[in-house]
Formats: C-alpha cells, structure tokens, sequence
C-alpha cells in the first residue's frame, strides 16, 4: 500500500503521522475503493466484526460474574441469570450471539465459494479465514462446556474422546487434555482458560484477514479484477459503511428475535440440568453450527476413520484455492459449478440434519452418502470441473452490468484466456 | 431453468427438514397444549396463577422436590408472584436455616429471611433419592427449561396419570404416565381435586392445580421473563425505526452513484 500519500493538513497531525502514520491508516481504511457492485453477500464480513467484538464485551462481563468450578459453575451462571443486574440479557446475547456468529460465518463462507473469493490472489485471506472458523469451532465447543450441564459434561466427554482413536499415544494425549482420567474440575478451568484466550487470537487473525483483504482489495459478483480506484469502486465510506450498517441493522432484529422471545430455542434442554457424570443423556448431540462434522465423525464405524474423515473435511477447505483451478472466479459464468454449489449446499444441510438424528438406519446411509458426496465435491468435481467446463463470456467491467443488469454482449471479452 | 428448480428443490428441503425436525421434537404422544398467559412475544405472568402456584409448590411438590436456587424474597420480586414484604417474610420464617458459626464457634438454627435460599427437603441428593425409591426427584428450580416442550411437558406429565392397559405390568412404586418417557414414572400422581385449599377461594381442580404449578414453575425457570419481553419490544420498534432511517439515508447516498437504481 504505497500509494498512499495522505498529508495531515494539522502541524501536529503531520508530526504525529511522521512518527506513526495511524492517520494514513485511518484515510485508508475511509477511501479504501470498493467494487460498487457488492451485494448484500458481501456484508456479512462487517457483520462478523460486530459478532467478534460482541461475544468478547458480554463474555468479559460474564467472566467477571462466572466461577469456573465443577461444583459452582452452573450454579454461579444461574446466578448470573437471577442476580446479577441484566444478567440475564448479557448471557442470553452471548449464548445466542454464538449461533449468530456462525450463522454469519457461514454465509460468509459460502459466498466466497459461490463467487471464488478464495481464487489468486486471494489464497492467504482465504486461508486465514478458514483458521479463524477453525478456532471459532473450538471457542464455542469449550464455551459450550461453561455451564457445566449435562450436554456440556457429555459433550466434552465425547468430543475429547476422539483423541484417544490416535494411535499408541492417543490415550495419554486424552488424559493430558482432561489434566486426568475424567472430564473434571480440571477440564473445566483450562476450558474456561482457553475459551478467554482464543478470541482475541481470532481477533489478531481477523487484523490480518483484513489486511490481507486490503492488498488485492474484494473480490466483486462478476469476479473479474477491476482497477482502482476508477469508475467501477466506490470509497469505504460512506457508501460501503452505510450499506454494512443497514444490513447489520437487519441482523440485529434477528438476533434480538432470539434473544428476547426465544432465547433456548437454539440451546438443548438437558443443558439445565447439572452435569452428572453417572447419567448419560440418550442422545448426546453437540449444538447446531457443529452438526455436519458430527455426521462426518459418525459416518464410518470405525473411530480413527471418522476423526481421520472430520479433520479431512476441514483441511481440505485449507487447499481449496489448489483444488480449484478455474481461472474464472465467479459461479455467475460457470454454469456446471454453479449446479454443483447447490448440490454442496443441500449435501451440508442434509449431514447437519442427520448430525442430529442418531446414527443408525436411513440417517446413517444419509450421512455416508453425504460424507462421500463431500469429498467427492473437493477432491474430484471441482479440480475436473475447473479444467473441462467451458465458461459463459465474462464483461470488461463492473459498471456495464451494474447499470443495466444485464452484461452487454458488445463489451464482452470474446475469450477469457488472457485473465 | 436447472438452477431455478435446483434453488426451489433447496428451499422445499430445507423446509422439510424443518417441518421434520418439529414433527419429531413432538414425539409419537402429542403433550397437552395450554393457552399460557406468557407465550408471545407481550406474554406475561398471571399474578393470582403464580401466588396459587406457589401455594400448590409449598404444600405439595416442596415436600419432595427442592428448588434451591430460588430464595424467599424472588416471591416478592417485580414479574414474579409479588407476594408483599410481609408475605415474604410469613413465608420464609416457617423454615429452619442453620447458621453460623456465632461467637462461641457453634452453628445454630433460625427462622429464615427473605435473602435465604429456599430450603430443601433433603440434606444432599443422596438422601432426597434414598428417601424416593432410587428415583431423585429433580430440583425444580430450572425445570421447565430443562425438558423439551417446557411448561407444556410439565402440564402433561401432571395430568398424564392413567389406569396402565392390561398388557403393562408396574412394580411397586412405579406407576402409569403416558406422557413420560417409557411411560412408567417413579412420582405418585401428586394432585388430586381439593388437596390443596386456595388462599384466594378458587376451586382446586386437578386441572386448576397443574396450570398454576406450571405457571409457578416456568416463572422460578425464568424470573425476568416480563422483563425481558418488555424490553424485547421497546428494542426491536426502536431497531426497525433506525433501520427504516438508515435505508433512506443509504438510497439518498448511492443515488450519486448509479442513478438508475
């Protein structure tokens, strides 16, 4: 980003950006030239911002009032339900917040795989997402184990035990993340430990997700490299912050939906019941955002090859931006992919559906197929698709379609081999 | 015309698994539904149903079943029972707490105060499940959050007590719920018409008693309901106002931009 040459038009603005150049930062971040044709998919990026620095403000209050301890756990978050001033809210936007989150994430996500956001020269910003979900999947999973109720004890039960399917070392490994030969007390303070941590890793990773983001600048819905800035960008602000506020706004009914007239439905009910070592719940399930993994976990009878499968699932999404070679980015020009984008879709929303059906009969061959179909997606169709499926005509610009919503033929480049 | 059908076939599954997922949370028995006064988004409690329900607590549940992380002045609290000051304090002064240790290091016994917890019937679970067949009847503090269809389970299961068929064989103790998991519960049907004399002169119906205990219960589950709702509508009027606001202001923006739109 050298071609700033932004001059503080103060003495001491320009002594104090000599020395720091903070104001550089902020006219960056205030000019920085955006696609003009972003639609409401790419909001969800400044929707999870707020989602990050929500959970972290109500989870620093709750931490205040919370007592990691086997014995007192539940009881101090009812206390913070019963006695704490708008504890109850505080809580309740935390423990919602956390589905929102994903919810959010989520559509982020698939809004990059719809219109190739993680293409060149993309892949790093790509990459650092996919560690920050990674790290979202751990912080809500420890999170969950807080309140120490019976879905909490069983799930940490469950979800710890998939390390002991390593083999040789698979059972120390389990016993030094209990820190000893039950989820215990000590579980739950190194829980509580590293659920305060890792947000703010994530906040470090969302810096240079952004960062990153800043160098090729967005991507756009028609996915074509535009010049910047130029008649096809618009500055950050005020057009893009206004835009990400109204979206925002949206969300925020949402959330506020859950959270002031349904604020457990997301939850499971046997959480209000105290952890009980001796009594195990008929179905343990883990909650909603994890469920497709869990389908994954429970696809195969053997225990190291669903944890083998469930990682897999996640480190493919690591290379993705090699698996995919098409060198057009959006699915608006790639008639076959786009076909195979639904297919993904209904394939994750039926393994999340059987994640919370028990695994036996129809639901277990559901989730083979879908587990199956999963890889398949990644590893076959799309490094195949990308080198046979024969692209639509892809615009010069942004600024033909934008305006007439449909591109021209006369503007259309006649190949795409020169992209 | 493929992806249209293909974004439809999502929609209509995506739905399916919802309707799905609803159809199985209601299991084979369907619960008895009520018409609560705190369903809703402006849902609150009826005051003479909770103080009624409280009474049915005192005098029939709280022999057996603990609520210990209520204490005596919640009765007194906006959005609960508001039993008055000197309600409160009758009612927790017939309870025994000990305390201490005084100044001689020895614990003692005295009448509670509306800052004490509710006391339980039994020192420690153990006890409360030796006392009750091996069957531990649950703090009911939180119940009603923590069974699936809530208030309504709990409705049910009240007035869930049948004659087994003939084909069903009970042990001692163990009796007929259809609504209850397996359908055997190890609780006796606790209310029957008239056990209990309502301070407000209401007729005690079985049905009567269930709906106020129910009522009771879903309030010691969630004590700021009321103000939760009535916040939860100042906030989302407020939201959709400045929201409204801001989409106006944002097409008054863009407007430079591509005029057309």
């Amino acid at each position: 980003m050298s071609e700033h040459t932004y001059t503080p038009s103060s003495k001491f603005g320009k002594w104090f950006n000599d020395r720091l150049p903070l104001l550089t930062l902020g006219d960056h971040l205030m000019n920085y030239p955006t696609p003009k044709n972003l639609n409401y998919w790419w909001t969800f990026g400044g929707i999870l911002t707020f989602c990050l620095v929500t959970q972290i403000v109500t989870g620093l209050v709750l931490a205040m009032h919370y007592v990691a301890h086997a014995d007192l756990a539940f009881d101090s978050v009812e206390h913070i339900m019963r006695n704490v001033n708008y504890g109850w809210l505080i809580r309740y936007i935390h423990a919602n917040g956390a589905s929102m989150f994903f919810l959010a994430v989520y559509i982020h996500i698939f809004r990059s795989l719809f219109y190739g956001s993680y293409k060149s020269p993309r892949e790093i910003i790509w990459i650092l997402g996919m560690l920050i979900y990674i790290l979202m999947m751990a912080t809500a999973f420890m999170g969950y184990v807080l309140p120490w109720g019976q879905m909490s004890f069983w799930g940490a039960t469950v979800i710890t035990n998939l390390f002991s399917a390593i083999p040789l070392v698979g059972d120390s490994i389990v016993t030094w993340l209990w820190g000893g030969y039950s989820v215990d007390n000590p579980t739950l303070t190194r829980f509580f430990s590293l659920h305060y941590l890792f947000p703010f890793i994530i906040l470090g990773l969302v810096v240079l997700h952004i960062w990153a983001l800043h160098v090729p600048g967005n991507n756009n819905p028609v996915g074509i490299d535009i010049k910047k800035p130029s008649k096809d960008t618009v500055p950050f602000h005020p057009y893009i912050t206004i835009k990400d506020l109204f979206a925002l706004l949206i969300f925020i009914i949402i959330f506020s939906g859950f959270i002031f007239f349904s604020p457990n439905i997301l939850g499971h009910p046997d959480n209000y019941i105290p952890a009980n070592p001796l009594v195990t719940p008929t179905h343990i399930v883990p909650e909603w955002y994890l469920l497709p993994f869990y389908a994954i976990l429970r696809s195969v009878p053997d225990k190291l090859g669903g944890v083998i499968l469930m990682f897999g699932s996640l480190f493919i999404l690591l290379i993705l931006p090699w698996l995919d070679s098409s060198k057009v980015r959006s699915a608006v020009f790639r008639p076959i992919y786009r076909i195979f984008f639904w297919v993904l879709m209904i394939d994750l929303f039926a393994l999340g559906y059987v994640g919370a059906m028990p695994a036996e009969g129809l639901y277990l061959l559901i989730a083979r197929v879908g587990t199956a179909y999963y890889f398949v997606h990644f590893l076959l169709i799309m490094p195949f698709l990308s080198r046979i499926e024969k692209t639509d005509p892809l615009p010069l610009n942004i600024s033909e379609p934008v305006l007439t919503g449909m591109p021209k033929p006369e503007l259309m480049r006649k190949d795409n081999k020169n992209l | 015309m493929f992806k249209k059908n293909l974004k439809f076939v999502f929609i209509l599954y995506t739905f399916l698994i919802f309707f799905n997922g609803y159809s199985n949370s209601a299991e084979k028995v369907k619960l008895l539904t009520q018409d609560w006064s705190f369903k809703g988004i402006t849902g609150t409690f009826d005051r003479a149903a909770l103080q009624r329900g409280y009474q049915v607590y005192s005098e029939v549940c709280a022999s057996c079943h603990s609520m210990r992380l209520l204490s005596y002045r919640n009765l007194g609290e906006e959005g609960g029972p508001e039993f008055s000051l000197e309600q409160v304090k009758a009612i927790a002064a017939n309870f025994e707490v000990e305390d201490g240790p005084n100044e001689e290091g020895e614990m003692f016994t005295r009448p509670a105060r509306p800052s004490d917890r509710f006391v339980s019937p039994y020192p420690n679970i153990q006890a409360a499940t030796a006392a009750n067949g091996g069957a531990y009847p649950p703090d009911m503090s939180v119940l009603v959050k923590s069974r699936k269809g809530g208030a309504d389970y709990i409705y049910s299961i009240l007035m869930g007590y049948e004659e087994p068929p003939s084909n069903i064989k009970l042990d001692e103790g163990v009796y007929y719920n259809k609504y209850m998991e397996g359908k055997k519960i190890k609780m006796s049907n606790p209310l029957s018409d008239g056990i209990v004399t309502y301070a407000d002169g209401t007729n005690s119906t079985e049905a009567q008693m269930a709906r106020d205990v129910t009522t009771f219960l879903t309030w010691s589950a969630e004590p700021t309901l009321e103000a939760r709702h009535k916040m939860g509508v100042k906030v989302i009027i407020f939201l959709i106002i400045f929201t409204i606001l801001i989409y106006l202001s944002m097409k008054r923006l863009w407007s430079r931009i591509d005029p057309e739109k």
